[in-house]
Formats: structure tokens, C-alpha cells, sequence
């Protein structure tokens, strides 16, 4: 007895992620608008929720997707800001041209980094990429060029590069931003929906299963290691562009932009796009509502993140997933069968 | 009297279930074969009694007491006994350290270190030497000894002809025949079927994660037997 | 001489090292469970020394009578109620919510003892010194935490191959699943696995406070230093710690000698050369 295949197609997009992509497409045009509709203070905080955004994209990917857990990815973070600040004040490179040039340079230093911690593993590995930015910092501190430990600051002249006037500058800095932002959520999500999305997927799922099927486990991770490496630098060099100063604590400090970011990525939901930005929106929520309370807002994050750990493990998004089975990015493939198979019954 | 008894005993693995309904009665002192082919779930059913797979309460009844549910370091205290499937020997441990470490639970019975080396002598000429030293069948008698060291009422024995030469395989039935014939329980997963009819009174034989047939070795359909194992 | 005088300074600051690798040591060796939280466990250490002190006059050598059994029931608790719970679910929750509960006692500290700096003093031995032969000075502190670090370390030895106990830490180690088949209680041996380690911990927390000024913030290069001890001499041998942080403390020395800033980064520099040369440390045990 044998039974027909019926001929099917792949899908990609879900009913939830064509209204989502219309909702996405109308906030964009809402938040690209606003320096004429918002004030200074307003694109300052939409531009932080923009970086963090990008930056717990790419923690995630490499975490929740390549399963490489780091620690350390601040270092680029403050690779990239210092790139910034040595080509703009030592070698008077134009500012936009410091920008595009930082985060190439950050993947460039990651490549000799992942000869060291790609030797070990887990959660031994998390803990030598934070030796790796101790280093990082501890170099910084000790060069007199890069302003030892002090660091360093912007000057008058390379603000005014970007423009003469304050208005327009504070403008360019958010659109740029913006940019950045979605450019890196953009590049993940693409990521993701390629053959090389569905190998890392396959490597976070089973290391061992992926490789006998053919993934070049190393090779993916490597490339993922630097690509993501090469855009936090990017993202670090537009966040102390808006600072105007960096020092080794600043620009290597874990509190800042590994601390936050793994609480958003893992609050929200590893291993999903969605999940970061709601993490992201939690923890500005979080720190807006507790803002009069010091570092207690820490602790209940802290708290937060052990319970969801516990609990609920692909955060909340996960929680969302598993009830309601919705994607808005979509990255997942489903069969469907096609049209013209479901006359030809017999 | 019935020292074990499972009920309706199912098993899962995250969302693939391995055993359906399994109906199995050991008496005491009985020697019990379990056969089948690879994946029919004989070890799914020895790690189920054992505890490691959690089993409903009333699934798994053990003199009278249902144990499903409970941690297997308390189902060993209550008298039952695991040779794992590939010996399972701590290789950090030497021989004589894997079985003291037997008797961790302290159960009261006859089997003590002495014993265990007059059972397998060679082991006590190995005994200081660490555990992954010794070759398969030596290997195969330690996971024996060691768990006896804990005096179970019931021994569930694995595979135990896994991966060794028949000489040794007679060796270790021919120690099996004398742990038996001191009033233990034993119930016997095996690939090798003559060994396994052998060795017991009763068998019964799973075919993919079911109950295909039961009899006793002495007096069987051959032709019935094959049917279930192969599920035709 | 003055290279001989580095290298025993530096080998006794490796008996410190030692000392905050052995719980890091333990939990990862007995459950495989790297706590991000470790270094913070060793500054909560020294404030739990500096309260009792301060409670009840007791020197800080003493008031070990204290922090030792209240870290204990600490660690037994939290392995017990919060951490046994993690182990099953692969590498992110261990690593997760050691990482909360780091930024919990980090910030709880700040929250209840402000930024400042403190010192645990017990007086005199904090800078007495011993001439040796040759002309070397070397500090009685340093010398008297060294031979804390190797009994310490004997003392584990012992209990690893001389007991019941011991025996039964080293089967879970081997093989969780089997040790249950034994009759072994994962969760309580565990949960006394981590307070074991606590107490170590407790000891190296008061330890360190008396001899360097600590304050909230002072957890994580606690635990990068007694990482690198551990990676350097490899994961699974109580020994190799000790010469891991050994090889640590003289490699900080060298760098001191050369500049006082180059300290901390000659260590860190000294631990990655060896990690790319010798992944798995000098004396590695464990199998995975």
C-alpha cells in the first residue's frame, strides 16, 4: 500500500506577524518623527531603549541562539567608545568615519579573544569573556594616550563635525541611533530566517547532533562570536558619542551593559526576537517607577530574573509562546499544503 | 507472595511515551526474565520500578507498599537494587570503594564485603585497584557485588551480558544462580533469550513499550514467543 | 635575592588564592555548578565577620566561631531551597541565578552598608614579619594564611578519600544518576557539599578582610582571581588549586616588581597565556 505525498510549500509569515509587521511599521514612522514632535529628553531615552534593544539582540543571539553565554561582552562595548574617542582626538579622523570604523575594529580584536575563551566552556567560558574585559579595562587604564584612568573626553570641534548647531545635533545623534538599532535587530532577524538561523538553532538545541548532520559548529559560532562583536563595538562607540566622555569603568562596566542587558534578554524571553523588547521595556518601566528607591530596583530585579529562571525559564515571551503559539518575527518555517492538491482526491 | 507488582504502569519521556499499561507480578524468590528487542522499554520498566522514572504511586507496588513516585535513594532503602545497564562502576572509586559505597543505605542482611569476595574471588585480588581498570566481566561482577552490598529483597539486573564473551557470560549466570538460590528476588532484562529462559521460572516479553506476551520458561510456544518479540 | 624574594611573596599570596578557589572548587567539582555569586559569598564573608566583631568585641580570628556556622547554614539553605533546584535544566540557570543572586548581595551590602571602604583589624600579625635565612623578610600574615590554604586543603583531601562522606562525593561526581541508585540523597549531599564550601569561604572572606580593605563592590574580581587559580591548575584536584593560585600569586608579583599597576593585569595576563597553551591546567582530574 502506498500513499501519495501532497505536494506542499514553506510559509514563513504568520497571521500575528503580518498585523505585527503593520503595527511595527506604524511605530517606526512614529519614532523617526519624533525630534520634531518630542523634546531633548525624550530622544535620550527612546535612543537608550534603542541601544539596549540592540544590545540584548546580540546577547541573545549569541546566548540564546550559538549558546555561547558571555560575560564579557562589555569589553567591546568599551572598544568601541574608546575606538571612537583615540580616532576622533589622537588621529582626527571625521566623526561619522570614527563611528563606521569602530565596529569593525571591535570584531577585528574579538578574533585573538576567541582563540582564549573558545577553550572552554559553559559557564567557564561566561567567566573568562569577564576576564577578557578586565583586561580590556585594566589596558585602558594603564595607557596615557587613551587618558589612563581618567579616560577620555569629546571635544568641542569633533561635536561640531556632526553639526554646528545643538538642535540638529541632538537629532542626527538619535537618528543615528535609531539607525544603528535597527539596523543590528534587523541583521539578527535575517540571521535568524536564514539556513544559518536554523544551524544555530540546531547547534543551541544539540551541539552534537547539528555537527553529525553536517554544521560546522566551530566555524558558526566563530563567525557569530565576532559578527556580534563587531556590532556591540558599534553600538559602544554611538553610546559615548552621546556620553562625550568614557573612562576604563565606564566603558567596561559590566553593571551597565551586561548586568541590564542579560536581565532584559532572560526576562523577557531567550532565545526569541520578541523577547528582548519586552525585556527592555520591563526594565525602563522598572527603573522609571523605582527610580526614587536606589539600588533596590536592582535587587528586585535580580529577584525577578531568579524567579523567572525558576519558573519560567523562557521568560516571558516563552510563557506567551507555549500558551498561545504566536510569532511575531517570523523565523519559523511550517508546511503548507498547496492549493492545487485538494481537488485531486480520489 | 507477590513482591512486586506494577499496574497499568506507563512511562514518558517528555512527551513520547515508552510503556503502555505494563501488568507485571514478581513473586518472592522468583527469578523473572524481561525480553524484547532494542526499544522495547525493558529498561524504561527497571528504571520506572527503580524510581528514576517517575511512576504513578499505585503503578508500582513493592510488598504490598505502592512506591511509584518515590526517590530512588528511598526505593533502595525499602530493599530494591539496580545493576545498571553498562555496569555504571564509579571510575574515580576503587573496587573495593564501589562496593562499600553499595552499602551506602546501610540495609540489614547477609551480604557484607566478605561475602561479596567469597562470591567473586578475583575481586578481592583487584579491589584496590580503581574500578575502570578491570576488564568487562570483572567490571560486570562488581556492579553485581555492589548491589548486593545494600541487601535488596528485589534485584533488577540489566543487560548483564552487555558487550561480554560467553565464557564470561556463563560465569557470571553460574554467581547469579547462587545469589538466587540464597532467596533473592531477581528480575532479569536481557538481549540473549536463552540465557534470560535459563536463568528463570517466568518471562515476559515487550514489545515496543507493551506487554506481548507471558509464560513460563519451562513450558512455552516457540513459534508465539517469536511473533510477540518481533510484533507480527 | 630580590627574585627569590618575589617568588616567595608571591607564592604565599597564592595560598590566599587558593583558599578562595577551593568553594568555587567544590561546587563545581560535586555539582557542576559555577557560582557567579562566589567572590560576593566571600565579601558577605568579611561583613559578616565585621558585625560580629563588632557585636561582641571578639577578635576577627575568633569571630570565625561565628561566620563559619552561620555561612554553613547559609550555603546548606540556599543549595537546599534555591540552587538544587537549577541543576537539571542545563547551563543557562545555575549561571543565571548565581548571576541574581551576585547583584543581590552586591547591592543589598551597598543598600546596608554603604559604599565605604572597611578592614577587619586583628592587630599586630597584620605586620609582623619572620626573617628567614638569606635575608628574606616574608610577612607572618601571608605565612599564616598559606598554612590555613593547606590544611584546609589536606583536611579535604582527607575527607574526599577517607570517608564515607568523601566516598559518597565522589561517586555523585562521577555519576549523579548511578549515586542515586546507591541510595545516596543527591539533594542533601549537595546542599552539604555547597555548605562545605561555604565554610571555606567563610574562612577566606575573614581572612582576606582582615588584610585588605573591601567594600561592597569587591566580589567579582574575588571570584575572577580564585577562577583563574582553579582553571590554571586544573578543574578536579584540590592540590592543583593550590598551585594554580600559586602560579597566580607569583605571576601578580613579577608584574608588581615590574609596576604596582601591572598587578592584577599580570595575573590575568599570565592566566590567559596558559589557558591558550594548556586549556585544561596543569593537574586537570575532572572528566565531564
Amino acid at each position: 500500500m502506498v500513499s501519495t505525498v501532497e505536494a506542499v510549500r514553506v510559509e514563513r509569515a504568520t497571521k500575528a506577524s503580518r498585523i505585527f509587521a503593520l503595527v511595527a511599521a506604524v511605530s517606526l514612522a512614529a519614532l523617526v518623527s519624533l525630534p520634531w514632535w518630542g523634546d531633548a529628553g525624550d530622544m535620550r531615552l527612546i535612543a537608550e531603549m534603542a541601544y539596549y534593544v540592540a544590545l540584548a539582540q546580540l546577547w541573545n543571539l549569541l546566548a540564546g541562539y550559538a549558546g555561547l553565554v558571555s560575560v564579557g561582552q562589555q569589553a567591546y562595548v568599551g572598544l568601541g567608545g574608546y575606538m571612537l574617542f583615540y580616532l576622533t582626538g589622537v588621529w582626527n579622523l571625521n566623526v561619522y568615519v570614527a563611528v563606521l570604523l569602530a565596529g569593525p575594529f571591535a570584531g577585528l580584536m574579538a578574533i585573538p579573544v576567541s582563540f582564549a575563551v573558545f577553550r572552554l566552556r559553559g559557564a567557564y567560558f561566561a567567566i573568562g569573556t569577564w576576564v577578557v574585559s578586565e583586561v580590556f579595562a585594566l589596558l585602558a587604564s594603564l595607557i596615557t594616550v587613551l587618558g589612563a584612568g581618567s579616560g577620555l573626553s569629546l571635544t568641542v570641534p569633533i561635536l561640531q563635525e556632526i553639526s554646528p548647531d545643538r538642535d540638529t545635533r541632538d537629532t542626527l545623534l538619535y537618528l543615528m541611533t535609531l539607525a544603528a538599532a535597527l539596523f543590528v535587530v534587523g541583521i539578527v532577524y535575517l540571521l535568524l530566517r536564514s539556513r544559518h538561523g536554523l544551524a544555530l538553532t540546531a547547534i543551541r538545541d544539540s551541539e552534537p547532533a547539528s555537527a553529525s548532520l553536517g554544521v560546522n559548529t566551530f566555524r558558526t559560532k566563530f563567525i557569530v562570536y565576532i559578527a556580534t562583536a563587531a556590532c556591540t563595538g558599534l553600538i559602544g562607540a554611538l553610546i559615548f558619542l552621546q556620553k562625550l566622555r568614557i573612562s576604563p569603568e565606564a566603558g567596561f562596566s559590566i553593571n551597565d551593559w551586561t548586568v541590564v542587558v542579560i536581565f532584559m534578554v532572560v526576562i523577557g524571553g531567550i532565545g526569541t526576537i520578541e523577547g528582548p523588547f519586552i525585556g527592555m521595556l520591563i526594565y525602563i518601566v522598572l527603573r522609571e517607577l523605582l527610580a526614587d528607591y536606589g539600588t533596590y530596583y536592582l535587587i528586585l530585579l535580580g529577584l525577578i530574573a531568579i524567579v523567572i529562571m525558576l519558573k519560567a525559564p523562557s521568560g516571558l515571551w516563552g510563557w506567551v509562546i507555549q500558551r498561545y503559539n504566536l510569532q511575531l518575527f517570523p523565523v519559523g518555517r511550517r508546511l503548507v499544503p498547496t492549493r492545487s492538491q485538494e481537488s485531486a482526491k480520489s | 507472595m507477590t513482591l512486586l507488582r506494577t499496574q497499568n504502569l506507563s512511562a514518558f519521556y517528555g512527551d513520547f511515551q515508552a510503556l503502555f499499561d505494563i501488568n507485571v507480578t514478581v513473586e518472592e524468590r522468583e527469578t523473572v526474565a524481561i525480553i524484547g528487542a532494542n526499544g522495547a522499554g525493558k529498561t524504561t520498566f527497571l528504571r520506572s520500578v527503580a524510581g528514576v522514572l517517575l511512576a504513578a504511586p499505585d503503578a508500582v507496588v513493592f510488598d504490598g507498599q505502592p512506591i511509584g513516585g518515590k526517590q530512588p535513594h528511598d526505593i533502595v532503602r525499602l530493599g530494591i537494587a539496580m545493576v545498571p545497564e553498562g555496569r555504571r562502576l564509579f571510575p574515580s572509586l576503587s573496587v573495593e570503594e564501589n562496593l562499600s559505597l553499595g552499602a551506602h543505605s546501610e540495609r540489614a542482611g547477609p551480604w557484607n564485603l566478605k561475602r561479596v569476595y567469597e562470591l567473586f574471588p578475583r575481586l578481592y585480588e583487584l579491589r584496590r585497584l580503581p574500578a575502570p581498570s578491570l576488564s568487562g566481566g570483572q567490571q560486570q561482577m562488581a556492579a553485581i557485588g555492589r548491589a548486593l552490598m545494600s541487601n535488596p529483597r528485589l534485584l533488577l539486573c540489566d543487560e548483564l551480558s552487555l558487550g561480554l564473551a560467553p565464557v564470561v557470560i556463563r560465569d557470571i549466570y553460574q554467581c547469579l544462580g547462587v545469589i538466587t538460590a540464597e532467596g533473592t528476588t531477581v528480575v532479569l532484562v536481557e538481549q540473549d533469550i536463552n540465557r534470560a529462559l535459563d536463568a528463570s521460572a517466568r518471562f515476559y516479553c515487550f514489545q515496543e513499550g507493551r506487554l506481548a506476551l507471558t509464560a513460563p520458561t519451562k513450558d512455552f510456544d516457540r513459534a508465539a514467543l517469536t511473533a510477540a518479540y518481533f510484533g507480527m | 635575592m630580590e627574585w627569590l624574594n618575589i617568588f616567595i611573596q608571591g607564592a604565599l599570596l597564592g595560598g590566599f588564592y587558593a583558599l578562595f578557589a577551593i568553594g568555587l572548587s567544590m561546587s563545581f567539582g560535586i555539582m557542576r555548578l559555577v557560582n557567579i555569586a562566589h567572590g560576593d559569598f566571600i565579601v558577605l564573608a568579611a561583613y559578616v565577620g565585621m558585625i560580629a566583631v563588632q557585636s561582641t568585641g571578639l577578635s576577627p580570628f575568633l569571630s570565625l566561631v561565628i561566620v563559619v556556622p552561620v555561612m554553613f547554614v547559609l550555603g546548606y539553605a540556599l543549595q537546599r531551597g534555591l540552587l538544587n533546584f537549577t541543576l537539571n535544566g542545563g547551563l543557562l540557570p545555575p549561571l543565571l541565578v548565581t548571576f541574581g543572586i551576585s547583584v543581590i548581595i552586591q547591592n543589598g551590602l551597598l543598600q546596608g552598608f554603604g559604599a565605604y571602604d572597611h578592614r577587619l583589624q586583628e592587630g599586630a600579625i597584620e605586620t609582623a614579619s619572620l626573617r628567614l635565612p638569606g635575608g628574606i623578610d616574608v610577612g607572618v600574615y601571608p605565612l599564616v594564611v598559606f598554612a590555613v590554604a593547606v590544611l584546609g586543603i589536606g583536611a579535604l583531601q582527607l575527607l574526599f578519600y577517607g570517608t564515607r562522606l568523601g566516598r559518597a562525593f565522589r561517586a555523585v561526581s562521577d555519576d549523579a544518576d548511578t549515586a542515586e541508585l546507591m541510595g545516596i540523597d543527591n539533594r542533601k549531599l549537595y546542599a552539604l557539599a555547597f555548605g562545605i564550601a561555604m565554610v571555606f569561604t567563610a574562612i577566606a572572606g575573614v581572612l582576606f578582610g582582615i588584610r585588605t580593605i573591601f567594600d561592597p563592590a569587591a566580589g567579582p574580581i574575588r571570584l575572577i582571581l580564585a577562577f583563574e587559580a582553579v582553571i590554571i591548575g586544573g578543574l578536579g584536584s584540590f592540590w592543583g588549586t593550590l598551585i594554580g593560585g600559586m602560579v597566580l600569586g607569583i605571576a601578580q608579583a613579577v608584574g608588581a616588581a615590574i609596576n604596582p599597576n601591572w598587578q592584577i593585569l599580570a595575573g590575568h595576563v599570565a592566566f590567559l597565556v596558559i589557558l591558550i597553551l594548556r586549556p585544561s591546567g596543569l593537574f586537570p582530574r575532572t572528566r565531564d
